[in-house]
């Protein structure tokens, strides 16, 4: 069994004797390779590690240490007795290694005459459907494996769903393990009819089937004797040749992200980027998005020269004719033909976080070099991964994928994802922790960012302003449950009331019996709760009134997205700053003692977070005075 | 036509480092180069002086040295800085320098000392938020799953289990309070493309690649070369002049010889298609630890 993994076979991609011949043609013909990246999709049952060991054996990417230490390996923690465990050299991370599982995405490389390859070899687990859609983004063909003993089975259903998700329009259809099932052309003709099925009614139009043994090495690198009745390439044959989306990207119109403006010295300005759709030529006619604004190119600069064409996949600098405003972010594109801006839109969105997507929660947004703030409404449905149905659904949990319409704080300019890949891919940051929550595909903007236009009104916010004689602003108190803010909020308001100053109170618990009584206590129901808030306060300054707000409103990313709303120094944000143990102690709701209890779920400070404002305009120490000076305090800041 | 538009694996290889070093520019506070000498360091740096041209690349190159590189070595250093236009910071980790720490004599604590502590220091005293360096995917198995961004806690410590994800060409370069990155603009190439390219580029690389009567001597199955006088002779021991190269270069009495006749870049190339060894197999460092002698070494905080 183990020879077919030893040195007796001679693939025949292998190192060709020109090499040794005639090592100065071997270079000239290998500078013209090109690269297909591609992705393997199936669990480690499928012998997908044992298939890319395999691929990386027969193409000399394992060298005589590596492979000693790989038998070394198998004989220790291997799971094929004493043969070789290609998984082994697949498989990376020490921890994972001793788990026996994949975890993670691992990149494999290795390369023919033709082309190089990058693979991207992701585990077939459920909960790894992120692995899967990170791994999937930068494929250009995806390898789905099947076991030639089971068929097609859900996670083929789900992997193919996946790829083609990503918009990857090359699959591979691997029915592996022949040799098991003896090479029986039955049983493939029965998988290949069960997977068209399929395929064809989650929208794949077409894929390349072909039956093989990783293991065995059948229609890996040739034709197989085994399957005479098999006439289609063989594996590499097909990877060898396959047109990639980079030549159908090249006869799109001209879009290129600014990365950077490169400007050493007061005669050049260049803008950076990598072309993602087009060609570009000297004299060609452009537009800057979203300024509009147009101009000529005067220069393709590199650094062997001025190029006169530049096309898609390449990193260039141009220069224009004219000096037009252009900046990182903005998207310079064919003049006839430019992409729209919006801010509105519907996507399809992966969530990637062990934190579920907060509907209305600010995140930020980065799609090709712009990044911009985001909100995600409601899901209206989550797709199941295994059974294509949809499911209704709240919010999205790690691994979920869902519909949702977005909004964003600018408008940005897109294209439909299947259209163009770097204009409508996007991922979603986490303000706070930083981390990449979601990927998203952008289908197309939403009618109403174009239509509802800002109606202008002639009694302005200034107008209404002076005819008070007063500054507009929103006191913005937060603090635990109990700290007081209700209590100094009402005597401030009373104070300024005497100083025939026109003010509003917002209180939390009045809000929830009418606005807001659709919501709960969930962290997706804070978020939006702080958000309609936020947008009634922003009217009222508009109406020019002193608004005063008492929210508990835990979340610091919420309390400066309201911050962000309101015109600059309008948000005061008061920490009313009572520590947990006093607030407990007074508990006039008896709302602790719920908590405490467990009767009430989600209660901030005891099982929901509060986060701190870390430098509020004021902060109100409760320990230190009483509820009459705090409020004498903040009139007296405000009203100087 | 559209044959010659087609673009080599290469060109995508560069328009992709390209991308990544520039958006490493646009994002981070105070990038900086990580510039070990070595062929892939010559790739990145000729990378770097293509992404931003005609403006020199606005970072400076770092050397963290253990002052027991090949003195072939310190001079193409000296000559790449002053040809690309960028400042060149060399730093020696004054705890080691002073004790004298050396190869010979303190093993493994050489290059925790003066690499991975050194590193440490210089990124810390200069406050760096970003340094590129020139690791591959290929070269071992850890590396293969790192990511292009990879992020260090405070104490420069690289978590694998949580590391986040990258799609498309989208990297998210936002750090938390004390954190850095390490930025792998080349993580996708390989050994042999990095030669196709020094090739076709004329990217200037370190002549020990290339084959030459060297003084060696043979010493627990490595060849080392007797780059000075500091290489202490044990008794008996004779330096023999062998015609040797180089197929990675870091300390000179940690890096191991093979024995070759190439003399000019196709041979070399020819040569490595042909061997059946890999490239770190003349690296001491990789084969502490077992097989999972990197990985540790990267969490502790080693490049």
């Amino acid at each position: 069994m183990t020879d077919t993994l030893t040195k007796t076979d001679e693939p025949i991609y292998k190192t060709d004797a020109l090499i040794a011949q005639d090592i100065d043609q071997y270079l000239k013909v290998h500078e013209h390779k090109t690269m297909l990246r591609f992705i393997t999709c199936g669990s480690v049952d499928d012998g997908k590690s044992t298939l890319i060991g395999r691929l990386l054996y027969d193409s000399k990417m394992i060298f005589e240490d590596q492979l000693a230490a790989l038998e070394a390996d198998s004989k220790r923690v291997g799971t094929q007795g004493q043969e070789i465990d290609f998984a082994l050299l697949v498989d990376g991370l020490a921890a994972e290694r001793e788990q026996g599982i994949t975890i993670d995405v691992a990149y494999r490389f290795f390369a023919t005459e033709k082309r190089k390859f990058i693979v991207a070899d992701t585990p077939g687990h459920e909960q790894y459907t992120r692995n899967m859609v990170t791994g999937a983004s930068t494929a250009d063909l995806a390898v789905i494996l099947i076991d030639a003993r089971k068929g097609v089975l859900t996670q083929t259903r789900r992997h193919s769903y996946l790829a083609h998700l990503i918009g990857i329009k090359n699959i591979v259809l691997a029915i592996n393990k022949m040799d098991l099932v003896d090479y029986d052309q039955a049983v493939y003709d029965g998988i290949v009819k069960d997977y068209t099925e399929f395929a064809n009614s989650i929208g794949i139009k077409a894929f390349t089937a072909m039956p093989i043994s990783g293991f065995k090495g059948d229609n890996i690198t040739g034709p197989s004797d085994n399957t005479p009745w098999y006439k289609g390439p063989a594996l590499i044959e097909h990877l060898e040749t396959v047109e990639v989306d980079q030549v159908s990207d090249q006869e799109k119109p001209f879009r290129m992200a600014v990365q950077w403006v490169n400007r050493p010295n007061l005669d050049f300005r260049g803008f950076s980027g990598q072309i993602a759709t087009g060609t570009v030529k000297v004299g060609d006619a452009i537009r800057v998005l979203p300024s509009g604004k147009t101009s000529t190119v005067s220069r393709i600069v590199t650094l062997e020269g001025d190029l006169d064409e530049a096309i898609a996949g390449q990193s260039v600098t141009l220069c224009f004719a004219d000096e037009v405003d252009c900046s990182r972010g903005d998207v310079i594109a064919a003049s006839d033909n430019p992409p729209q801006a919006a801010d509105q839109f519907e996507a399809t969105i992966v969530w990637m976080a062990d934190e579920e997507m907060l509907p209305g929660r600010p995140y930020w947004l980065k799609i090709g070099t712009q990044t911009v703030t985001a909100t995600v409404q409601q899901p209206k449905y989550q797709v199941n991964v295994n059974t294509m149905e949809h499911l209704a659904a709240k919010t999205l949990d790690l691994n979920a994928i869902g519909i949702a319409n977005l909004s964003t704080d600018k408008q940005i300019v897109f294209e439909p994802y299947d259209t163009n890949r770097t204009l409508g891919g996007f991922i979603l940051i986490d303000k706070l922790t930083n981390a990449t929550v979601a990927a998203g595909m952008l289908h197309f903007s939403l009618r109403r960012a174009q239509n509802v236009h800002w109606q202008a009104t002639d009694v302005t916010r200034e107008f209404h302003a002076n005819l008070k004689n007063q500054k507009p602003a929103v006191l913005w108190f937060t603090g635990l449950s109990g700290a007081g803010k209700s209590t100094i909020a009402n005597l401030v308001e009373k104070k300024l009331a005497r100083m025939n100053r026109h003010t509003f109170l917002l209180d939390g618990d009045n809000v929830r019996h009418g606005l807001n009584k659709d919501l709960g206590f969930t962290d997706a129901d804070r978020v939006e709760n702080i958000r309609r808030v936020g947008e009634v306060a922003k009217l009222m300054t508009d109406a020019g009134l002193i608004v005063i707000t008492a929210f508990i409103s835990p979340f610091r990313v919420e309390r400066d997205m309201v911050r962000s709303m309101m015109q600059p120094g309008e948000f005061i944000e008061v920490h009313i700053d009572t520590p947990l143990a006093d607030a407990e102690a007074r508990d006039v709701k008896g709302l602790y003692k719920k908590a405490r209890s467990g009767e009430l779920k989600n209660f901030t400070g005891i099982d929901s977070p509060y986060e701190a404002p870390q430098d509020p305009e004021i902060h109100i120490d409760t320990t230190g005075m009483s509820a009459e000076q705090a409020a004498e305090a903040i009139v007296a800041r405000i009203i100087p | 036509m559209i044959d010659s538009k087609r673009l080599t694996h290469l060109d995508r290889l560069e328009a992709e480092s390209i991308h990544i070093l520039r958006e490493v520019v646009a994002e981070a506070e105070k990038p900086v180069m990580l510039y070990s000498v070595g062929k892939d360091s010559a790739v990145m740096l000729h990378l770097a002086r293509k992404a931003f041209y005609p403006s020199p690349p606005p970072f400076p190159l770092l050397h963290v040295d253990t002052t027991w590189k090949f003195q072939a070595m310190y001079a193409l250093r000296d000559r790449m800085a002053r040809e690309s236009g960028m400042e060149l910071l060399v730093y020696h980790n004054p705890e080691a320098q002073e004790r004298g720490i050396n190869p010979f004599d303190h093993g493994p604590l050489h290059t925790d000392m003066w690499k991975t502590e050194g590193l440490k220091q210089a990124l810390n005293l200069y406050g760096f938020d970003a340094a590129f360096g020139g690791a591959r995917r290929d070269e071992e198995k850890s590396r293969a799953k790192e990511r292009i961004f990879s992020f260090r806690t405070a104490s420069h410590g690289w978590d694998p289990k949580n590391q986040r994800p990258e799609l498309w060409n989208l990297y998210n370069a936002r750090k938390n309070k004390g954190e850095s990155i390490r930025v792998f603009p080349i993580s996708n190439w390989t050994e042999l493309d990095i030669w196709q390219y020094i090739h076709l580029n004329d990217v200037p690389i370190v002549p020990l690649y290339f084959a030459d009567k060297r003084p060696t001597v043979e010493r627990d199955g490595m060849l080392l070369m007797v780059d000075d006088e500091r290489f202490p002779l044990k008794p008996g021991e004779e330096p023999v002049m062998r015609s040797i190269r180089f197929r990675t270069l870091g300390c000179y009495p940690l890096t191991g010889a093979v024995e070759s006749e190439a003399k000019t870049l196709p041979e070399v190339i020819q040569e490595t298609l042909l061997t059946t060894t890999s490239e770190r197999q003349g690296r001491a460092i990789d084969k502490d630890a077992g097989g999972a002698g990197m990985e540790k070494k990267k969490q502790e905080g080693y490049f």
